[in-house]
């Protein structure tokens, strides 16, 4: 029988991983795909928690919301970066050190 | 081992797998491309959740709007054919001992504690998801629709091109 444990485990390898990214990887674009592994974690503890442990759908609108500021979240960063790649030509995020004194 | 187990565990397997190439393959295009079965896996989990208006929004915005627009972020700042793209990976031993301590303790905590609540059998949710968007969340659901609409402005004013740049 899986269990709302099971789905939290997974949850949290998938946040893990994300984690790994984030402090592993200098490539602007590779740091956003490892913050959506992030939000998507955050996702399954959301519905999970929904279907085994509230009795109601909260779980699930609130993970619509997270796919919203998500997709947000991603239009704005790759603006970002590719402005920052126009100024810089390079994805790397430790040469963006232009508002450095 | 039922049905739902096999299921399970398939798309967990799919998931987490496929998370790890995102993170730790070299080539950017790979994790690109193993993003998308991420997304699946993750889609694959909310079905089996019972959540199956979620797991089609999961399907047409990360697959459709999301995986697209960071394709678009990858070839845009590499040559495309540049196969072994520079992707410096730095702090790979205290970023793995972060990561793996981290995994332990919220794993740890996740199967510790005495989960209580009531299941919710699962039904189909689209009409009660819309209701409730309708009525008790109509609040949170203009917001989320301001904020699409202002996140829509900002992205195409950062990147304009200045005239007199």
């Amino acid at each position: 029988m899986i269990s709302l444990q099971h789905y939290l485990v997974v949850s949290a390898a998938l946040f893990s991983l994300g984690i790994l990214g984030l402090l592993t990887r200098r490539n602007a674009v590779h740091v956003l795909m490892s913050i959506e592994l992030i939000l998507n974690a955050a996702n399954i503890n959301l519905v999970a928690f929904s279907r085994f442990a509230a009795g109601n759908l909260g779980g699930q609108i609130f993970g619509v919301f997270v796919i919203v500021v998500a997709a947000s979240e991603v239009a704005v960063g790759l603006a970002i970066v590719l402005t920052l790649y126009r100024l810089r030509r390079t994805p790397n995020l430790d040469e963006a050190d232009i508002l450095k004194g | 081992m039922n049905a739902e187990a096999v299921v399970f565990w398939v798309f967990s397997i799919v998931t987490v797998a496929s998370a790890a190439v995102v993170v730790l393959s070299r080539t950017l295009i790979y994790s690109a491309f193993a993003l998308l079965f991420t997304f699946f896996g993750v889609a694959g989990l909310y079905v089996l959740l019972g959540a199956d208006f979620l797991a089609a929004t999961q399907l047409l915005v990360y697959v459709g709007g999301i995986l697209v627009l960071l394709l678009f972020g990858v070839m845009l700042t590499h040559k495309i054919y540049d196969l072994d793209l520079k992707t410096d990976t730095t702090q790979l031993a205290p970023g793995l001992i972060v990561a793996v301590g981290l995994f332990v303790i919220l794993s740890a905590t996740a199967v510790r504690t005495q989960w209580m609540g009531l299941a919710r059998p699962p039904a189909p949710t689209t009409s009660e998801i819309g209701r409730l968007f309708l009525g008790q969340y109509l609040l949170p659901f203009e917001a989320a629709s301001l904020l699409l609409l202002v996140a829509l402005m900002g992205a195409a004013m950062i990147v304009r091109r200045r005239r007199d740049a």
